[in-house]
């Protein structure tokens, strides 16, 4: 960054000659020291999981959580500055809230991370705010089935609501991540946090395009996809959070979740034996050339 | 056309006159509920052991007109509380609204919602004394049903005032009237809850929907029926009232077929 100490970089909202806001770029650097967080957009549901790193013995193992609930449907997982991340999530369930007041139902994950984008972007106009030090994960469920009105009391007509198209599919996984700057993708697997680089090649090798990949084996591809992004950082203890949202028919009907004790600590220990596999290979393949030589 | 855009598009004050502003007023005296508009009439509950049972029938009057004939008026709050509304059906709507944003809410502790029936009914209580307190009542006579904060079987209601009451049967509307003689019959005072079957429950509720039918003239034969227990709620919706007899109305002049 040749540009850096010209002056450019000490307020947020002004630009650099060549185009850059470095307050933001800054706020990046920020995500980039934080747990990794990984989402896997499932055929079938939405997986969230966060790698927390425990900074004191004296945390009590398993509170402190780092994913959020957003109304009932949506889940979001931050990395980065954590009280940026609770602003956030406090934001979305207003947001949400929001939603519902005016069209009496559940905001369309799509509709809510276009908010939150547009929340977060206005945090990088103004010389007296700063850009959020989080990028955020925003996974959702929208029901496929027609839901009731908030507060309706009768059935309605036979046919139900107007305005549908026969065979067009409604509702179904989302997943979007949302970035200091305010852009927002939607993606079928989206990584962020020191181990970014390592879970995003991991991620990539799921072929999660074709829309196989069910949610419980995406929980045990979370899971160890967060070990195999920790495997840089191994000194440090981590807990891993994961969290899930399945299809109306599946096991959270539609609901954001907590991942339940057991099935996550199976797909810990499935990812441990990946791990572990991986460094035979290794250790193997070490031996062999030696043996060559 | 002249420069003033707040006149476009409005009747040529010289050829109709200047236009009464008065109707466009928004300020003025303030303006509150001070009737039901569309109602829903008795709420009845009885405990028993283990639980409570909750009815309502599925009607919503206009008036004196039976206009929505499909109406559900036991709402679901969290997983083990029920509230069966009486009184006006949008003021319910409404309501139904607050508790969903308040479970919402409740959900995202990492415990679910802890709220329980008594809380629950607690707080509807102070909604309803705080709008009667501004004269804006939400226009309900409520019944709560589920379970306090020692796991026992609860039941209480709440009306319009703020005023609330707990007995191990309650009804509101027309039934505080003609189910609560017959339930206070078939259950005595005396009577512990812990005797009282849910069957029993059930079956006495059923008796008092036919009552009401027969005798509420703002009552249905189609009704809804939840029972709350520690292994959930089991609501159902659709429900008929059977077994009827109108051979008591033959001999009473003004009801039934007889006009003279």
């Amino acid at each position: 960054m040749t540009s850096i100490g010209t002056g450019y970089d000490l307020s947020n909202s002004v630009f650099s000659p060549d185009g850059r806001n470095f307050q933001v770029e800054y706020a990046v650097k920020a995500v980039e020291n934080g747990g990794t967080a990984v989402g896997i957009r499932c055929k079938d549901g939405v997986v969230l999981a966060v790698e927390k790193i425990i900074t004191s013995k004296l945390l009590k193992p398993g509170a402190n959580k780092r994913i959020a609930t957003v109304d009932r449907h949506v889940g979001i997982v931050s990395a980065g500055l954590v009280p940026d991340g609770r602003h956030f999530v406090s934001r979305a369930r207003d947001e949400a809230s929001s939603w519902r007041g005016t069209y009496k139902a559940p905001i369309p994950t799509s509709a809510l991370a276009n908010r939150l984008g547009g929340y977060v972007q206005a945090y990088t106009l103004y010389s007296s705010v700063r850009p959020f030090g989080v990028t955020s994960i925003v996974g959702g469920w929208d029901s496929e089935a027609e839901l009731a009105v908030d507060g309706q009391v009768g059935t309605g007509p036979k046919s139900g609501a107007g305005g549908k198209v026969e065979g067009t599919p409604a509702g179904g996984p989302a997943l979007y991540m949302i970035e200091p700057s305010g852009l927002y993708w939607g993606y079928y697997g989206a990584a962020t946090g020191k181990g970014r680089q390592a879970a995003k090649a991991e991620l990539e090798k799921l072929d999660l395009t074709s829309g196989n990949l069910s949610l419980l084996d995406g929980v045990k591809e979370a899971a160890r996809i967060i070990y195999v992004a920790h495997q840089d950082s191994k000194d440090k203890e981590f807990e891993l959070e994961m969290s899930w949202i399945s299809s109306l028919d599946g096991p959270t009907k539609g609901r954001h979740e907590e991942v339940p004790k057991e099935l996550r600590e199976e797909a810990e220990k499935f990812a441990k034996q990946e791990l572990e596999g991986e460094d035979e290979d290794e250790e193997e393949k070490g031996q062999g050339e030696q043996m060559e030589e | 056309m002249d420069h003033f855009p707040g006149t476009w598009g409005r009747p040529r004050n010289d050829v109709y006159g200047a236009y009464n502003p008065q109707y466009l007023q928004t300020t003025g005296p303030k303006t509150h509920t001070s009737s039901p508009a569309v109602t829903g009439t008795s709420v009845i509950g009885v405990k028993f052991n283990g639980g409570v049972v909750l009815a309502t029938d599925n009607l919503a009057s206009y008036g004196s007109l039976a206009r929505f004939t499909d109406v559900k008026r036991l709402r679901v709050f969290g997983d083990k509380a029920v509230v069966g509304f009486g009184g006006d059906v949008s003021d319910m709507q409404y309501i139904d609204r607050l508790l969903e944003s308040i479970d919402i809410r409740e959900n995202y502790s990492s415990n679910g919602n802890m709220l329980n029936a008594k809380n629950l009914h607690t707080y509807l209580a102070k909604v309803f004394y705080k709008r009667r307190s501004e004269f804006n009542p939400l226009w309900n006579h409520v019944l709560v049903a589920g379970f306090d904060g020692e796991g026992k079987p609860f039941l209480s209601s709440a009306d319009l005032l703020g005023t609330t009451f707990s007995a191990p049967h309650l009804a509101t509307g027309f039934g505080a009237h003609l189910a609560v003689p017959i339930l206070r019959r078939l259950f005595p005072e005396e009577t512990p809850i812990e005797e009282i079957s849910r069957e029993q429950a059930v079956s006495a509720l059923k008796d008092c929907l036919k009552v009401l039918f027969y005798r509420d003239a703002r009552s249905l034969d189609k009704y809804s029926i939840a029972v709350i227990t520690q292994d959930g709620i089991d609501l159902k919706e659709d429900e008929q009232i059977e077994g009827q007899s109108w051979a008591f109305a033959e001999r009473i002049k003004g009801y039934g077929a007889q006009t003279n």
